[in-house]
């Protein structure tokens, strides 16, 4: 039997002091990632408990009224404008992702489709606002409205949705596409029928996180709804166009919008603004959560069915 | 009972490329009408891939080329004007692994009928019952209908998917090593099952466990590195078989 011990020349000794020296660097290094850690919780508990404890410490009762001295309007304006949004954003990211995933060949044109959509997903959202601005208000010769703001929010929403579907049509098992295929149905009732329910929950949590972001949409908006809003809930005024809150032509001042103009306008309101920014930080905080929770209970879901 | 002696499927001078590696080569067979054809062989031995030839879900693979002729009835199913879409309506498949979809039990086999245009509940319901029942799960499945079939067992789903196969009323149905996932109990159930079913279908089984092809199918096809080596009555095959590679094999030399 030959020497199976290493023949080379040079001793590579086991050297203790070396060893605690590198055990002791491993630990300091250890406390700072600890630390790292603890310093973004720290920044994020500090930043959302400081904006929601001076915000609601400062309101007065008569701010949360759906009224002109009230940020209920504002509220409205903001969730209804996400909700115009993405009626525009869903269906069309959904396409097209289901694009990306199902039909793109591997070739030049679907790389450049790629960067494309990436492209879009960092695109200023000031660029996107005066683009806006100018294609849909002054082109048109139109006022401010809502929206022109929700389309200004869904093509920032876009690569989202399309980038969601795309991911969760590319995580489903092979075997369900193979499956439909092999019985003769075709790639549409395939990918309607078996592929696209299957991602549903995948989808929704993606929904949630564009609508989160899209509440605290702001650049976007400046000068595409208008900053202030005048909207009545008594039926009996909505002879008027303009003051209906369910017309998405007519200005609609959101939160992000209030706390701008409240702080660079009047002076004394900014306890307004800072309600609206309590306000605006737990609608945001709280989709943020939400999308994650869903997104743990889809994964367990799959887990569980592997 | 009269025996059909026309041949379900022709296969002539059959080659298959996956890109430049040749999978199959020069393949000449003929699949009879209701009888049990098992397809053996090591593996990479293109059994599978043969198998996948004769409902085109090779289609789906990049960069693969065929020349030859597959006939259905006679008829092209690669050059006529036969859709893939009828084709795989008339020639069903089931996989190895269980593949239910993430739905329930009834929307699993209601699924064929229903993306051919059945939607009345009550056809669907009956096609649903004589499913389950041809396949003797609806005693097992009838209180349980609208449950996931996610939540089954791997034998229960792999039944499952042969009555989802057999809603839509095929011609042939492809099996390809359906119980190699399953346990022996399950296994059995559904050997069983092949037998019976072979009075309304064609059935074409892949199976790398030779005893499986020794038990059920009357006719035996013997595949070696893409070149069918040997095809004939399966008792023929295993009892006196003349390729000596054939023997090798089935004697467990190699595999």
């Amino acid at each position: 039997m030959t020497e199976l011990k290493n023949e080379s020349k040079v001793r590579v000794e086991v050297d203790q002091g070396r060893i605690q020296r590198a055990r002791a660097v491993d630990n300091v290094w250890t406390v700072i990632f600890y630390l790292v850690a603890l310093f973004f919780l720290l920044l994020l508990f500090a930043f959302a408990g400081y904006v929601i404890i001076k915000g609601f410490t400062g309101a007065k009762p008569e701010m949360f009224k759906f009224d002109r001295n009230g940020v209920g309007n504002y509220f409205f304006n903001t969730v209804y404008l996400v909700f115009l949004s993405l009626l525009i954003s869903v269906p069309i990211g959904v396409m097209g992702g289901i694009y990306m995933a199902e039909y793109a060949r591997d070739n030049a044109f679907t790389k450049f489709l790629r960067i494309a959509i990436e492209t879009l997903s960092s695109l200023p959202s000031i660029v996107v606002g005066l683009f806006g601005y100018l294609i849909f208000l002054v082109a048109t010769n139109s006022q401010p409205n809502l929206l022109v703001g929700a389309i200004c929010v869904a093509i920032l929403s876009l690569p989202l949705m399309t980038t969601t579907t795309e991911d969760a049509l590319r995580s489903l098992p092979p075997s369900y596409k193979l499956g439909s295929m092999g019985m003769g149905a075709t790639l549409r009732q395939t990918i309607q029928s078996v592929l696209i329910p299957a991602c549903v929950p995948r989808i929704i949590t993606g929904v949630i996180l564009a609508a989160g972001r899209g509440f605290g949409e702001a650049a976007a908006l400046l000068y595409t709804t208008g900053s202030d809003t005048n909207i009545k809930w008594n039926p009996a005024s909505w002879v008027n166009p303009s003051l209906n809150p369910f017309n998405p032509l007519r200005r609609g001042g959101t939160l992000s919008l209030k706390i701008w103009t409240s702080f660079t306008a009047s002076v004394g309101a900014e306890d307004i603004a800072n309600l609206s920014s309590a306000i605006l930080m737990i609608m945001v905080l709280s989709f943020s959560i939400l999308a994650h929770y869903l997104e743990g209970r889809v994964k367990k879901k799959m887990g569980e069915t592997k | 009972m009269s025996e059909n002696t026309t041949a379900k499927f022709a296969v002539h001078d059959l080659d298959l490329f996956y890109g430049s590696f040749q999978a199959l080569k020069k393949i000449n067979f003929e699949i009879m009408p209701n009888k049990i054809t098992a397809l053996i062989g090591p593996s990479g031995c293109g059994k599978s891939t043969f198998l996948k030839t004769l409902n085109r879900m090779n289609d789906f693979v990049e960069g693969c080329k065929i020349t030859g002729d597959v006939q259905l009835d006679g008829q092209d199913i690669y050059k006529s004007a036969m859709s893939e879409i009828e084709l795989r309506q008339r020639v069903g498949m089931v996989f190895q692994q269980p593949n239910p979809f993430p739905k329930t039990i009834y929307d699993n086999v209601a699924y064929g009928p229903r993306i051919r245009g059945i939607h009345k509940k009550s056809d669907l319901d009956e096609i649903v019952e004589t499913s389950l029942r041809e396949v003797g799960i609806w005693d097992e499945f009838k209180d349980r209908l609208h449950k996931s079939a996610l939540g089954l067992s791997g034998g229960q789903q792999q039944r499952l998917c042969i009555a989802r196969t057999v809603a839509v009323h095929p011609e042939v149905v492809l099996m390809d090593e359906p119980t190699s996932a399953l346990d022996p109990i399950s296994t059995m159930k559904i050997e069983d099952l092949a037998v019976e079913m072979k009075e309304k279908y064609t059935i074409v089984i892949v199976t790398h466990n030779m005893q499986q092809a020794n038990r059920i199918s009357d006719t035996t096809a013997f595949f070696l590195l893409g070149e069918l080596l040997e095809a004939g009555p399966t008792q023929e095959i295993f009892l006196n078989p003349k390729n000596p590679k054939t023997e090798e094999y089935i004697t467990g030399r190699f595999g």
